[in-house]
C-alpha cells in the first residue's frame, strides 16, 4: 500500500509518509494477528461430536487479562504513534519558517488565485500580480502561503507536497512548504465547494533557480520595475 | 383517535382492532418495529440506487448509465449524470443511509421490537409517542425524497452540509432541495428523540421482576446508551439546522462570513453531534451481534461487565473527539494533539469489546446458521474499519488522507458491518419471533457469501485510491493526471458494487417467501436464553401471558450441572428443570 502514494517532492512529505508507514506496520501486525486468532477459533471450536463447550464468563481479573493485556499494549502503541506524529504535525502546521517566497492563495468557485507581492515585496501595491491556477515557486526554498477563500470553504491540496489545508471565507490561515524537485504537479480542491468542485484544478510549477529567475523577469521585466509601477501583466 | 380510556394493551383476547389500528396507526411496539424495518429497507433500496449511480460515474465518467435514459433533464442527460446531480447523489446517499436507514433499521426496528420483549414489558412506556415517532420519520422521509422533484434538484452540499456552501442558494444552485433536506433532518431528529425517551424509560422503569441492570441483555445496554448519546448530542445540531434554514430563507447570517457570520461554526455543531452519532449507529449493531454470539457458540459472552462498562465509556468519550473530523479545517493547529489523544482513548473500550468477542469463541461449540455468518462477518470486517481509524486519528497522516477515498473506505468499513451485516444478522435471527416463521437457510447463505465478498471488493480498493490521493466527492477523478492510473480500481469497485446490489435479491425473495410460506417457528427456535423467547412467535398483543420473572444472567449457556446447554433467564431454577 505504501507504494501507492504519489511521489513526494517536499521537505516534510517524507515525514508524513514515515508516520503512515509506522502505523501501517503496527496496525497491520495487530490486524493480521486478531483476524488469525479469530479465524483459528472459528474453525477450531466449530460444533463437533464429542466436544462440549467450556463454560467461561470472563468475569475474573485473571480471565480478563487475556483481553486487558492486549488492550494495554495496543494503547501504548497508539500513544507511541501520537508521539511520533506530534512533532511532524507541529513542524508542518505550527512552526512556519520566517523567510521565504510570499504568496497569497485565494480559493473561489472554481479557481485558485495566486497573488505575488512583486519586486517591492509588499502586498496591496500596484505591482502585485495575480495568476489563476498556476503557482510558480523556486526549488528548495520556503514558500510562505497566506490562505483565504472568497465564497465557500475550499481545501488547498497538493498531493505531491503532502499539503492539505482548508481555506475559509472570513479567515486567514498561514501555511508553508518547501519543494525539493523541479517539475509540474497538480493542485486540487479537497472540500466539496459546488458543482464545479471536481474541476477546480491548478498546477504547481517548481522551477530550478535559473528558471524561477526567468519567470520572475517575465512577470516583472527588470527595466520596467525600475520605473516603479508599470501596469503589471495580468494572467487572469 | 379513540378515547384515551381505551386500554392500550389488550391482554391477548377481547377487542379486535380495526385494520387501520392494527397495521397502520398501531401503538403496538412490535408493529411499529416492523414499520421501521419496512421503511428502512425501502430507503436502503433508494440509497443503494444512488450508490450505483455514483459508482457508475466514477468508473465510466460522463457516460450514460444503462436503464436511466428516462430520467428527465436537467437531472440527467440521456442517462448521463451531470456534476450538479452527482453532488445531489452523494449528499442524498449519505443522508439516506445514515439517518433514514442506519437509525430506523438498528434503533427503530430492533430497539422498538426488542427492548420491551427483552425487559419483559407489555409494550413501550409511551405507546402513542412511539407511534408518533414512526409517523414523524415517515413524513420526514417523504419530505427528504421530495427534494429530488423540486426545481434545482435535491440537496447538494454533502451529507455534512458544510456552510457557507449550504447557507446561500447561490453557491450550490439548489434552493428548495436544501430547505427540504434541513426540514427532513429536523423532523428525523424529533422522531428519534421521541423514540429515545421511550427506550430509556422502558428499559429503566419497566423491567420484569429480577431483571437487574447487570442482567440486561447487551443489546438493551447498547440501545439505551445510543438513545442517551443521541439525546445529549442532537440539541446543538437541531439549533444549527434551524439557524441554517434561517440563513437560507429569512436573511440571517449565522454561517455567512460575508455578512458577519462564521464559516467554522457549522462544522463544530455538526461534528459535536456527528461523532456521537457514529456510536449511536455502531453500538446497536454491536448489540445485535453480541446477542447472537452466545447463542451459536453455546457459551456465555466473555466479559459481560467489561463490555457494559466499555459501552458506557465509549458513550462518554464520544463527546470528546469531534474535532478529529476538523484537523485541517482551519482550527487552531495546537488542538490537534489533544484530539488525537482522545481519539486514541476511545479505541480502548472498542478494543475491549472486540477482543472480548474474539475471546468468546474460545472453547465454544460454534454452529454457523445465517445469522451467525452475518454476525461473524460484521466482526471480521469491522476490524478493518477499526484499524484504519488509527491512520485517520493521527493528525499528521490526516493531512494527506483527509477528504480522500481512504476516509470513504474507512467509514464504510465501520458502518456497513454494523448496519448491514449486524442489521441483517438481526433480521435472520429475530425473523421467527417477528413473523412466526423461519427464513430459508440456503438463500440466506447465498445472500451472506455474495454480500461478504462483494462488499470487500468494493471498499478494499478504495483504501488504495485514498492513499494515491483520490479526493472524495469528485465527479470525474481521472481527469487528474495523478489519478489516471486509478481508472481500473474504480471500475473494479463498480463491478463489485453491482454484484453487491444484485446480491440482495436472494434476501428480498427469502424475506417475502418466508413471510408467507416459511417453516413455522417454535417459541424458541435457536434455544436462546433472553426473555423475548419466553413468549410465542409472534408474541401476542401485550407480549406475555404472564409477566416473566428473571432468575439469572442472560447468557447462561453450557452451565456445568445443567441438563441442557442453555438455561433461559425466565426458567425458575436448575433444580426445577430436573438437575
Amino acid at each position: 500500500m505504501l507504494s501507492w502514494f504519489p511521489e513526494n517532492i517536499s521537505t516534510f512529505g517524507g515525514d508524513i509518509d514515515r508516520v503512515f508507514g509506522l502505523i501501517y506496520y503496527i496496525v497491520g501486525f495487530w490486524f493480521l494477528l486478531t483476524e488469525a486468532v479469530l479465524l483459528y477459533f472459528l474453525v477450531r471450536y466449530r460444533r463437533r461430536q464429542g466436544h462440549a463447550p467450556t463454560y467461561s464468563r470472563g468475569d475474573t481479573w485473571s480471565e480478563l487479562a487475556w483481553v486487558l493485556v492486549p488492550v494495554a499494549i495496543v494503547l501504548a502503541l497508539d500513544l507511541g504513534i501520537d508521539m511520533a506524529g506530534g512533532p511532524v504535525w507541529a513542524h508542518i502546521k505550527e512552526q512556519r519558517p520566517a523567510d521565504g517566497v510570499q504568496v497569497i492563495v485565494t480559493g473561489k468557485q472554481f479557481n485558485w488565485n495566486f497573488t505575488y507581492p512583486g519586486p517591492d515585496g509588499k502586498f496591496d501595491t500596484p505591482d502585485d500580480v495575480t495568476i489563476e491556477n498556476e503557482l510558480h515557486v523556486p526549488v528548495n526554498q520556503n514558500v510562505l502561503l497566506t490562505l483565504r477563500a472568497k465564497d465557500v470553504i475550499h481545501s488547498f491540496f497538493i498531493p505531491n507536497v503532502r499539503l492539505k489545508q482548508d481555506v475559509l471565507p472570513g479567515r486567514t490561515i498561514r501555511g508553508w512548504f518547501n519543494a525539493t524537485k523541479p517539475g509540474q504537479y497538480e493542485i486540487a480542491c479537497a472540500e466539496l465547494c459546488g458543482f464545479g468542485h471536481y474541476n477546480m484544478r491548478g498546477f504547481l510549477i517548481v522551477h530550478d533557480s535559473n528558471g524561477y529567475q526567468e519567470w520572475l523577469n517575465k512577470q516583472w521585466p527588470p527595466a520596467a520595475t525600475a520605473d516603479a509601477a508599470p501596469p503589471a501583466p495580468e494572467h487572469s | 383517535m379513540q378515547a384515551a380510556a381505551e386500554p392500550l394493551h389488550g391482554h391477548g383476547h377481547g377487542e379486535e382492532l380495526s385494520w387501520w389500528r392494527k397495521y397502520v396507526f398501531s401503538v403496538d411496539h412490535k408493529m411499529i418495529g416492523k414499520q421501521y424495518m419496512s421503511l428502512s429497507l425501502f430507503m436502503m433500496l433508494i440509497g443503494g440506487l444512488t450508490a450505483l449511480l455514483i459508482r457508475w460515474e466514477l468508473a465510466w465518467p460522463e457516460t450514460p448509465v444503462p436503464g436511466f435514459g428516462w430520467v428527465p433533464e436537467p437531472t440527467m442527460f440521456e442517462g448521463v449524470v451531470p456534476p450538479e446531480f452527482y453532488n445531489a447523489l452523494i449528499t442524498m446517499h449519505g443522508t439516506i443511509m445514515v439517518f433514514f436507514v442506519a437509525m430506523p433499521f438498528l434503533l427503530g426496528a430492533f430497539g422498538n421490537f426488542l427492548i420491551p420483549l427483552m425487559v419483559g414489558a407489555p409494550d413501550m412506556a409511551f405507546p402513542r409517542l412511539n407511534m408518533m415517532s414512526f409517523w414523524t420519520i415517515f413524513t420526514a422521509s417523504l419530505v427528504l425524497l421530495a427534494g429530488f422533484f423540486v426545481p434545482g434538484g435535491a440537496a447538494a452540499a454533502g451529507w455534512t452540509g458544510y456552510a457557507p456552501l449550504s447557507a446561500d442558494p447561490q453557491y450550490t444552485g439548489v434552493n428548495w432541495g436544501i430547505n427540504l433536506w434541513l426540514i427532513a433532518l429536523a423532523m428525523e431528529f424529533a422522531s428519534f428523540l421521541m423514540g429515545g425517551v421511550n427506550f430509556m424509560t422502558t428499559a429503566i422503569n419497566m423491567r420484569a421482576p429480577g431483571l437487574s441492570l447487570m442482567r440486561l441483555p447487551l443489546l438493551v445496554w447498547t440501545q439505551v446508551t445510543a438513545a442517551v448519546l443521541f439525546l445529549l448530542s442532537v440539541g446543538p445540531l437541531v439549533g444549527g439546522a434551524i439557524m441554517l434554514l434561517f440563513d437560507r430563507t429569512i436573511g440571517t447570517s449565522f454561517f455567512l462570513p460575508a455578512r458577519g457570520g462564521d464559516a467554522l461554526l457549522w462544522q463544530h455543531l455538526f461534528w459535536f453531534f456527528g461523532h456521537p452519532e457514529v456510536y449511536v449507529v455502531m453500538l446497536p449493531g454491536f448489540g445485535i451481534i453480541l446477542e447472537i454470539f452466545p447463542v451459536f457458540t453455546r457459551k456465555p459472552i466473555f466479559g459481560y461487565k467489561a463490555i457494559v462498562y466499555s459501552i458506557i465509556a465509549t458513550g462518554i468519550l464520544s463527546f470528546l473527539v469531534w474535532a478529529h473530523h476538523m484537523f485541517v479545517s482551519g482550527i487552531d493547529p495546537r488542538l490537534a494533539t489533544p484530539f488525537s489523544v482522545t481519539t486514541i482513548l476511545i479505541s480502548v473500550p472498542f478494543a475491549i469489546m472486540v477482543f472480548s468477542m474474539v475471546a468468546s469463541f474460545r472453547g465454544g461449540a460454534i454452529s454457523y446458521p445465517t445469522p451467525m455468518l452475518f454476525a461473524v462477518g460484521a466482526l471480521g470486517t469491522f476490524l478493518i474499519g477499526g484499524v484504519t481509524g488509527i491512520f485517520l486519528g493521527s493528525a499528521t497522516v490526516d493531512i494527506f488522507l483527509h477528504g480522500t477515498y481512504f476516509v470513504v473506505a474507512h467509514f464504510h468499513y465501520t458502518l456497513f458491518p454494523s448496519v448491514l451485516f449486524g442489521g441483517l444478522a438481526g433480521v435472520y435471527f429475530w425473523f421467527p419471533k417477528m413473523f412466526g416463521r423461519m427464513m430459508n437457510e440456503t438463500l440466506g447463505k447465498i445472500h451472506f457469501w455474495i454480500t461478504f465478498f462483494s462488499f470487500n471488493c468494493v471498499f478494499i480498493p478504495l483504501f488504495f485510491a485514498g492513499v494515491a490521493g483520490n479526493m472524495r466527492r469528485v465527479y470525474n477523478p481521472v481527469q487528474y493526471d495523478f489519478l489516471k492510473h486509478l481508472a481500473g480500481i474504480h471500475q473494479f469497485a463498480t463491478y463489485a458494487a453491482i454484484v453487491l446490489l444484485a446480491g440482495q435479491i436472494p434476501f428480498i425473495i427469502n424475506f417475502f417467501w418466508s413471510l408467507f410460506a416459511g417453516k413455522r417457528a417454535t417459541d424458541n427456535p435457536w434455544k436462546a436464553n433472553t426473555l423475548e423467547w419466553a413468549t410465542s412467535s409472534p408474541p401476542p398483543h401485550g407480549n406475555f401471558e404472564k409477566v416473566p420473572t428473571v432468575y439469572r444472567d442472560p447468557y447462561e449457556y453450557s452451565l456445568p450441572g445443567a441438563t441442557e446447554d442453555y438455561l433461559p433467564q425466565y426458567a425458575p431454577t436448575p433444580a426445577a428443570r430436573g438437575v
